[in-house]
């Protein structure tokens, strides 16, 4: 569940200066949130559970270490009581109980050996499952392709990728390692505390807890109340982000004075109302915390008793009074957890939704790559391109994004798509870059259906240029060579003279070898394009996809682009979403789209002379009346 | 240094109560080492076959610990928690405080993605302040103190070897560990960079790899640093987990001494056996109070860091002073006052290049006037100095005949209506983003603003009506509903003058068209300067300033600049025309 976005809906605007309504209203959206159903969730993630039969070699190591170190314990309990006995009561001196002394020394030493190694199998099991997820989770992204993983998903993305899978370490290093411990060590302490002790055992047993009743108990209480402290937190960090964000909107108008008093009320208001609902949460630590030393208390009562009566030796009472605590340890480690528990669902949350993706593809990529590898046929440079009847619906319900679309490009042809916004002419680029496949009808080509072509191969004759070009972190020469990486650097060098990008990259002290991208240089928007351009060139493609740049770029860059581009143009089969006069002035032919469908076609002179749409719009736009 | 001294200064006003919560964290471990010692005390009692009547003492004290444990716990979270919510809400108004006279000037000038967030997470950080930086050694502290008091009597020697283990389990090794693993959680912390850098080249630039074929290329890049930032975790790993361990060796040693100290004081005849077991057991609970230190260590350091950039904040100087008072109540603007021009010069910061190079232009009263230019013309910078976020030094700007720089700029942004691109709209409902405009509006006033803004209809047809919030979990408004209640709040603050910077940016054609409409209507009583680098949307007004490299390069109506011939027909000739499609459907 994402908290942050719950959180949000409880916050109040808090310029309003009528108190006591605006308390009363908050206090209530607070309470609402706080106490939101926590939604029945098991106290293992299936799914996280699944991934970690990868690694269960590791776990099981760990786990059994866990026991081990209870088990050692048990012996140095042992060890102790025998000590404190002998001293106690036979005035043993201490070359007596030197054996057992040495024993405790070295059970401490192992003891905190085996412990380390626990934690290092617990952390390797993590390690690897975070390898496996991340790859897997990158790889299905990579199927899906750049539709799905455009826009402001691409951020979040990102984050589940680094943040959300590393936030399963601690449900993988900690909190599924203490779950098996929390059931089988008060199991093994049993086993030791029966046959010594039936009273104390049937003590345990009772007052500790029938476990899984007590497991559940906390269980449910635990997570529920580090989700509230949590919610807490969150609510009040994102309300001040809310005010922070919009400061400049206060000051507009006039409020963001006021709102220092306003955060600080708020606050308080929030910090009571909170307090009253975990005034309530804490007391599931106050049961957990009275039933562990109650019954350690209960245990050394009865045993006192018996004692007096000469019904138990002084060692054997010791001995069960130094486990008892052991006892309840796991169960306390345990709740301890509970917000690794949390945060690893929360995470796996995230990371299926997409991974489960890939089960949901119909007619996608994936299934067309299996037959087109039957495919050997070259695509000849000179291609053709056709579309027959090409439909594409997104989502069942959703208008048709290309609607029985059909039209053909010659060889050598420069075609122009105008039209609205949601018109359908990035989609056309997208069926042609094979990010998605037609809902109905076929790309032809030269005459050959564009599925039977592997889609690598087929994106090889394409030279795809995008409104706002990504540069990779690492040098521009890298980014330039991506096109193609056994380029010369020679040609190199003259892609970039073309783009007319040679000279603002010499200019840099470190030249080509400037580092770009992430954490690099930052290129204006001009610039960015021309390495766009660069890598089109160095690539060669006898296709071109052009959409065309609009915003961000000053009137300086713009004419240069615009001359590399003609350039580019030349001697190519060209494809381009356009925006501006200039730009469709240049096509031999424009189709201009509408919903789905293509509404016109011509030249810009014919087009003019039809008096249909397009000269209307042109016109009217311009304000020209002729 | 200067973020403790701030965190402190924090803190102070709530020494009371962070004093209470720290006596209870300490006597919650007191108990569990009451617990333990009087548990051991009363078998060996016991074991010396007394009457019951004279263990009742004991057996009592045993059951008083036994509660008092849970309770004391109890206590400690509620004030705890208390107080954490005091110190966070403190420093989030103090910070606030800060911030609002740097906003939005000051603040972008420091280069940085996220500010913002940043600040928030500088902020959050600080719930650990109290809980997990500043009570683990201050208990750790008090229940050396008040056990060692108890052990002396014993012997001397026993709080020695208690404070000699505190010290080498709670502080030595921590600090040892830290030390070692510098390095590695150095290199961890590189690789991660490293690794999130390559995720979102796969993720943002997926697009470009696809088409030139290196999709597998990258992943295996990917790949090998995973491999990298593994090992490096493993290494942390490793010295990480030393810590946990060395505790409990740490523990168990120190309840190892004391237990053969015991024996050699039993055998001398100077302590009673009876107590041996107690000793042992007690000094071993004791331990309990230095669990949290090698954490407490760990968040000091992020905890001071954070506080150190929030200071630096502090200690920023806000951009326009504000020397003068408001003028009196009684002093009335025209109706619609009107904006002069005149010589106006302006560069962000001595070094910067002029943004704004001798501009002269008039608003008459009531009178429209566009000013378009390309992108980085200098347009955005003239709105910030109109709402006084800057300060301008060369040339003057009128407002009704007053020296904008001599008025008070809230008194300024009082007579200024603004419309943006970037419309905040707060977590809230739509009535409570509404009323910022005006807190005192009815809601009839409400409903004819949003009447008039064209967005009436849309409130009422959701579930909730005006009652309905917005913001990130709330509803989702697209650009054009966003924009209407953006207009509809500068119908409802109903001022003099209005501008529209770029407010259309964004926003579909069709909608475009709309909200202009809107905007014209509400126009025609007011002064209204529009500016945009979007044509059609300047073509109906009174006059037309082109702006280009901070310069007036033109000046006239629509039609005079058409047929002149110059920057401005070349911007019509370059729009993007095409964007704008249904403009005439």
């Amino acid at each position: 569940m994402p908290f942050f976005r719950i959180s949000a809906r409880i916050m109040g605007a808090s310029w309003r200066i009528n108190i006591t309504e605006q308390r009363t209203q908050l206090a209530n959206r607070i309470k609402e949130t706080l106490f939101l159903e926590l939604g029945d969730e098991d106290m293992i993630d299936k799914r996280l559970l699944h991934e970690s039969r990868r690694v269960s070699n590791f776990l099981m190591i760990t786990i059994g270490l866990g026991v081990a170190i209870a088990g050692l314990a048990v012996v140095q309990a042992r060890a102790f009581s025998h000590i404190v006995a002998e001293v106690f009561l036979q005035g043993a001196m201490l070359p007596q109980v030197w054996n057992s002394l040495m024993w405790i020394l070295g059970i401490l030493v192992v003891r905190g050996i085996v412990q380390w190694f626990s934690e290092v199998t617990a952390h390797e099991a993590a390690i690897r499952i975070k390898e496996n997820l991340r790859e897997r989770f990158l790889k299905t992204l990579i199927q899906l392709g750049p539709l799905y993983a455009r826009g402001e998903r691409a951020g979040e993305l990102v984050n589940t990728a680094i943040e959300g899978i590393e936030a399963l370490e601690d449900y993988f290093a900690r909190y599924l390692p203490q779950l098996a411990l929390a059931g089988l060590i008060p199991l093994f302490i049993l086993f030791y505390v029966f046959p010594l002790d039936y009273e104390s055992g049937m003590i345990l047993l009772l007052t500790g807890p029938l476990i899984p009743v007590f497991m559940m108990l906390i269980g449910k209480l635990a997570e529920k109340k580090s989700l509230q402290q949590w919610r807490a937190l969150s609510w009040m960090s994102a309300h001040f982000l809310d005010m922070l964000q919009g400061l400049a909107t206060l000051k507009v108008f006039g409020r963001s004075q006021d709102q220092a008093r306003v955060i600080g009320r708020v606050s308080d208001s929030f910090r009571r109302t909170t307090l009253s609902v975990l005034r309530i949460a804490f007391l599931s630590a106050l049961v957990l915390e009275f039933m562990a030393t109650i019954s350690t208390a209960l245990v050394a009562v009865a045993l006192g008793l018996r004692l007096v009566y000469g019904k138990i030796s002084f060692e054997e009472a010791l001995f069960l009074l130094v486990i008892a605590p052991e006892f309840y340890q796991p169960l306390r480690n345990l709740g301890l957890q509970f917000h690794a528990s949390l945060s690893g669902v929360n995470a796996a949350n995230r990371i299926y939704e997409v991974l489960n993706q890939v089960e949901n593809l119909e007619g996608d990529v994936l299934h067309q790559e299996m037959e087109s590898n039957m495919s050997i046929t070259g695509i000849p440079k000179d291609l053709t391109l056709s579309f027959k009847q090409v439909s594409l619906v997104y989502a069942a319900k959703e208008a048709p994004a290309l609607d029985d679309l059909s039209f053909d490009v010659r060889s050598g042809e420069r075609v122009a798509l105008v039209g609205p916004s949601g018109a359908g002419k990035s989609s056309a680029f997208s069926l042609l870059m094979r990010f998605i496949e037609p809902t109905k009808g076929e790309i032809l080509i030269s005459g050959i259906p564009l599925g039977q072509f592997p889609p690598a191969q087929w994106r090889s004759h394409i030279a795809y240029l995008s409104q706002q070009p990504y540069l990779f972190s690492g040098t521009i020469e890298e980014n330039i060579r991506l096109a193609r990486p056994e380029a010369l650097d020679s040609e190199v060098k003259e892609a970039a003279q073309k783009a007319a990008a040679h000279d603002f990259i010499v200019s840099f002290p470190q030249g080509y070898q400037t580092l770009v991208g992430e954490g690099g240089a930052s290129l204006s928007g001009g610039q960015a394009q021309r390495i766009a351009i660069a890598r089109a060139f160095l690539k060669n493609a006898s296709l071109l996809l052009l959409d065309e740049a609009t915003e961000g770029l000053d009137a300086e860059s713009e004419s240069v682009i615009q001359n590399s581009l003609t350039e580019l143009m030349a001697g190519r089969t060209v494809l381009m979403i356009a925006h501006r006069m200039n730009t469709v002035c240049q096509a031999d032919r424009i189709l201009v789209l509408d919903q789905g469908k293509i509404v016109e076609t011509g030249s810009h002179q014919e087009l003019v002379q039809q008096q249909g749409l397009y000269s209307r719009f042109v016109q009217e736009y311009r304000g020209v009346t002729e | 240094m200067k973020g403790l001294t701030f965190l402190l200064r924090q803190m102070a006003p709530y020494k009371g109560r962070i004093l209470l919560a720290l006596l209870l964290s300490a006597l919650t471990i007191s108990s569990h080492i009451g617990l333990m010692a009087t548990a051991a005390y009363l078998l060996a009692r016991a074991a010396l076959h007394p009457a019951v009547m004279d263990l009742m003492q004991v057996i009592v004290g045993v059951r008083f610990f036994g509660i008092a444990r849970a309770v004391f716990r109890y206590c400690e979270r509620y004030v705890s928690h208390d107080v954490t919510f005091r110190i966070l809400s403190r420093i989030r108004v103090s910070v606030y405080e800060a911030i609002e006279p740097l906003a939005p000037a000051r603040l972008m000038f420091i280069k940085s993605g996220d500010l913002l967030s940043r600040i928030v997470g500088d902020v959050e950080i600080q719930k650990d302040l109290y809980l997990r930086v500043l009570a683990p050694p201050l208990v750790a502290f008090l229940v050396l103190l008040g056990f060692g008091l108890f052990l002396a009597p014993f012997d001397r020697r026993m709080p020695l070897i208690l404070a000699a283990l505190f010290l080498i389990g709670g502080v030595g090794i921590p600090f040892i560990i830290k030390a070692l693993g510098q390095r590695a959680g150095e290199r961890k912390l590189k690789e991660k960079v490293q690794l999130q850098i390559q995720t979102l080249d796969l993720i943002q630039g997926m697009t470009e790899l696809l088409s030139f074929g290196q999709e597998a290329v990258y992943l295996e890049k990917f790949q090998a640093t995973q491999k990298s930032y593994s090992l490096a975790q493993r290494s942390y790993a490793r010295l990480s987990g030393l810590s946990g361990a060395a505790l409990g060796m740490v523990s168990n040693l120190g309840m190892w001494l004391v237990l053969v100290l015991g024996i050699t004081l039993v055998r001398q005849g100077k302590l009673d056996g009876v107590y041996l077991g107690m000793l042992a057991l007690g000094v071993l609970s004791s331990f309990e109070a230095i669990q949290a230190l090698p954490m407490s260590l760990q968040n000091l350091e992020e905890n001071r860091a954070a506080a150190d950039r929030l200071w630096e904040l502090k200690e920023l100087k806000p951009e326009v002073e504000e020397t003068f008072p408001a003028l009196s109540s009684s002093y009335t603007w025209d109706s619609s006052p009107c904006l002069e021009i005149s010589h106006l010069s302006f560069r962000y910061t001595k070094n910067d290049p002029y943004v704004l190079k001798n501009l002269s232009f008039e608003v008459p009263l009531k009178g429209k006037l566009g000013i378009v230019g390309p992108s980085g013309a200098g347009k955005s910078s003239l709105v910030n100095l109109f709402l006084r976020y800057w300060d301008y030094h060369e040339g003057s700007i009128k407002l009704g005949g007053k020296e904008l720089k001599s008025l008070n700029s809230e008194e300024v942004r009082q007579l200024l209506g603004v419309v943006t691109q970037k419309t905040h709209l707060f977590n809230a409902t739509v009535k409570e983003n509404l009323l910022l405009a005006k807190p005192q509006a009815t809601d009839k006033e409400l409903y004819e603003a949003c009447r008039k803004a064209k967005i009436h209809d849309y409130i009422l047809s959701l579930p909730q009506g005006y009652e309905s919030m917005i913001g990130e979990e709330g509803l989702k408004l697209s650009g054009g509903q966003r924009q209407r209640l953006a207009i509809a709040r500068v119908i409802l603050k109903d001022a003099p003058i209005l501008i529209l910077d770029e407010a259309t940016t964004g926003l579909d054609p069709v909608t475009e068209r709309d909200v202009m409409q809107e905007m014209l209507n509400l126009m025609k009583n007011r002064t209204v300067l529009v500016i945009s680098h979007h044509l059609p949307i300047v073509q109906n007004l009174d006059e037309i300033v082109v702006i280009n490299e901070g310069e007036i390069v033109e000046q006239g109506t629509h039609q005079e600049l058409l047929n002149a011939g110059k920057l401005y027909t070349r911007l019509w000739e370059r729009a993007d025309i095409f964007k704008s499609w249904e403009y005439v459907l």
